[in-house]
């Protein structure tokens, strides 16, 4: 399988052959993966499975020990200090809880890049701000604090704030964890909407199958460091392989068994010396 | 927090801060506007400087007029050589004289300058001619003793004379 | 027997090489924050918002606490000083002690606690949170928009509060001495101007308490910095910053004492 491979250079993120580990401990082992231009993927996969540690490599906060990431046609393996910094101008993250900034206000937290990188007037910036605050529903909420929000329309204001400066490249942390029902419709949706509305490119990691199914395009599934299956939605809900289906219709046992391994039962409980 | 009373918050505390420093550099130390022009220096040789420390004042009839700037061996004429730094609005005729007093009975040691009565001043780097040392107790009391044996050996010598 | 003796020296050898590791790492640290500072003057009100958080709200307690050490100073030195029959003398004491020692060192002590400890839960907490991880990814680099700004707000506030607190203990002593044990008001003052010289006692112990505060702020944005990401990583952070800084500002203040005593005249 080649992924939606299309003619090199239309990908928006190339991964090809990536190794990586904290300390002795390998997290990723050989991942191939690509991310065409204007589409939205999902990496999904268990917790601790890897998916966060590959959105950080896409966001060059980490470096790969072997293989290359590349972001819009550019090597991030060996890129200074300076020409990450400029690379991440393009690019959008919405963080697992939001990870608004406590001290500033909601609308403060989406001027903030503007007022970083770009000179433009107070008067400019409070429009661009209400109609990012807009596209997400919340120009109502401008004036509070972010612990005055609940955790859908924070997720919504850092929705808002990850895609101020109109990034080409956003990368959503686990974005439907811990909301309610309502909540992750909505995120849902926006995050279909303004990939297209952006002409932007989405990589979602998320472990929530059903949410997810309904907006992207493709799926890659991770499981202890590898590529184990991918395919268009459709194609991984008739999966036949045990462990996708078992994660997609969130059987309790299946390949990945209810109990984690240890000493065999009897042996706990003590049992196999009055067995024996 | 509004930017403004931020602002007002801490340019109050500066200038609080500045009001303190003021406080402790002319209320408590002895920073002084104007006179502060400068000083001059003088050198003077003494035989024995006892305690005298750098730093120790340099009095002139009780009044503050300068510091003593350094305190070396000098290491040709075998005696203590003393730079002391005097205030520039003070200037001494050239015969004055400077000694190693103590302040109390334990006080601090200091230098005294008595003027002399000649028309040309100090200048900076003059030496002052007549010094008198610190008394050095070990001495004065040997001296004392030295002075008392003999008084008490004459005495005793005729007392034996006359003795039985 | 030989083998706990070996076992003990290992021990102390090993936490004198991890003591010397974290002071290299806060060395290299506070380069770091130096390399990333030019942000923080260009655009100053960043740094005038820490000097609030840091200065300011330490006002209250930095001047009550120099109110009462002045007294307690006045108190003292007069009870001991009238036994030689010298208690207007008590104004050199109360000053040269503040000015020298206890003005740079306790304020920074309080500093440390007060304002330190603060500065490493907040940028502790920013980062268990992912909001540093956030600004990064918002091409803005925390240790310019976030550490170096702290930095600096620590490092200009703590001379002046010193000063503050010397004013203040004089003050103290001032009240106590002379208005409630009658020493003369003239003699505690002039007294005071004879001995205490503005260069090598007020200018020495701001000197002092400027080391003290850039000391302090590092180790304080440092333990933030590499706080673990979790509610107990940061809370051992903020401990860690007032024992490491107290310990500190007391070795440092040794130094410094000793080198302004032997030299630089």
């Amino acid at each position: 399988m080649t992924g939606i491979a299309e003619r090199p250079g239309t990908h928006q993120v190339e991964i090809s052959d990536l190794n990586f580990g904290y300390g002795e401990r390998p997290v990723l082992k050989g991942i191939n993966l690509t991310v065409p231009k204007g589409g939205l993927v999902a990496i999904m996969g268990l917790s601790g499975c890897g998916k966060t540690t590959l959105l950080r490599l896409m966001g060059g906060q980490l470096q790969a020990r072997q293989g290359s990431v590349r972001v819009a046609g550019q090597e991030l393996n060996g890129m200074t200090e300076g020409q990450l910094y400029a690379m991440r101008r393009q690019v959008g993250m919405l963080f697992q809880f939001g990870a608004l900034f406590t001290d500033l206000s909601v609308f403060d937290n989406v001027a903030f890049q503007m007022r970083e990188h770009t000179s433009l007037s107070e008067s400019m910036i409070r429009d661009l701000v209400l109609m990012k605050l807009n596209a997400v529903g919340l120009r109502g909420v401008q004036g509070l604090m972010p612990s005055e929000l609940s955790g859908g329309m924070a997720r919504r204001v850092a929705l808002a704030r990850a895609t101020a400066l109109d990034p080409s490249l956003i990368l959503y942390d686990e974005p439907f964890t811990g909301l309610d029902p309502i909540s992750l419709g909505v995120i849902g949706r926006l995050i279909r909407e303004l990939n297209d509305a952006l002409g932007a490119t989405s990589v979602l990691v998320t472990h929530d199958v059903q949410e997810s199914m309904k907006i992207v395009d493709y799926i890659y599934f991770v499981s202890d460091g590898v590529i184990i299956a991918q395919g268009t939605p459709e194609e991984i809900r008739t999966s036949h392989l045990p462990f996708v289906h078992q994660f997609v219709w969130g059987e309790a046992d299946g390949p990945l068994p209810f109990h984690y391994p240890g000493l065999p039962l009897p042996r706990d409980f003590g049992l196999s010396a009055a067995g024996g | 927090m509004n930017r403004a009373t931020l602002n007002t918050w801490v340019g109050l505390f500066v200038l609080l801060g500045f009001l303190a420093f003021l406080m402790l550099a002319f209320k408590v130390g002895n920073l002084s506007l104007g006179g502060g022009s400068g000083s001059y220096d003088l050198v003077a040789h003494f035989d024995n400087i006892g305690q005298l420390k750098e730093r120790a004042p340099v009095r002139s009839a009780g009044v503050l007029v300068g510091r003593v700037r350094s305190v070396s061996f000098d290491a040709r004429h075998y005696n203590a050589e003393v730079h002391l730094s005097v205030d520039a609005q003070y200037h001494f005729p050239r015969d004055s004289s400077a000694s190693i007093l103590t302040s109390g009975i334990l006080g601090e040691q200091y230098v005294g300058l008595d003027a002399g009565g000649d028309d040309k001043m100090l200048k900076n780097g003059d030496e002052i001619k007549l010094v008198q040392g610190a008394m050095v107790l070990e001495r004065l009391i040997g001296q004392f003793l030295f002075n008392k044996a003999q008084d008490g050996g004459n005495d005793k010598s005729s007392n034996a004379k006359g003795a039985p | 027997m030989m083998g706990s003796l070996v076992r003990g020296l290992q021990n102390i050898g090993d936490s004198a090489l991890r003591i010397i590791e974290r002071i290299g790492a806060v060395v290299l640290f506070l380069g770091q924050i130096l390399g990333h500072s030019a942000p923080s003057f260009r655009r100053f009100s960043l740094v005038i918002r820490e000097m609030y958080y840091a200065g300011v709200q330490s006002l209250i307690i930095i001047l009550v606490s120099g109110l009462f050490v002045g007294m307690v100073l006045g108190l003292q030195g007069f009870e001991t000083l009238q036994s030689y029959g010298s208690s207007e003398s008590v104004g050199v004491l109360v000053a040269l002690s503040l000015m020298r020692e206890l003005g740079p060192v306790v304020s920074a002590l309080l500093f440390a606690s007060r304002a330190g400890s603060a500065m490493t839960a907040e940028i502790g907490l920013m980062k268990a949170t992912e909001q540093l991880s956030a600004m990064e990814m918002m091409a803005v680099n925390p240790l310019a928009r976030v550490v170096a700004p702290r930095f600096w707000g620590g490092v200009f506030s703590l001379p002046l509060l010193a000063v503050l607190f010397g004013a203040m203990g004089i003050i103290g002593g001032f009240l106590v001495t002379v208005v409630m044990l009658g020493v003369d008001s003239g003699a505690f003052w002039s007294q005071m101007q004879a001995a205490v010289d503005f260069r090598h006692d007020v200018v020495n112990g701001m000197i002092k308490s400027l080391v003290f505060g850039v000391a302090v702020s590092a180790i304080a944005t440092f333990e933030g910095f590499e706080a673990p990401p979790t509610a107990e990583g940061v809370s051992g952070a903020t401990t860690r910053t007032v024992v490491s800084s107290s310990l500190a500002i007391l070795a440092l203040d040794l130094l410094l004492t000793a080198f302004m005593m032997k030299g630089w005249n």
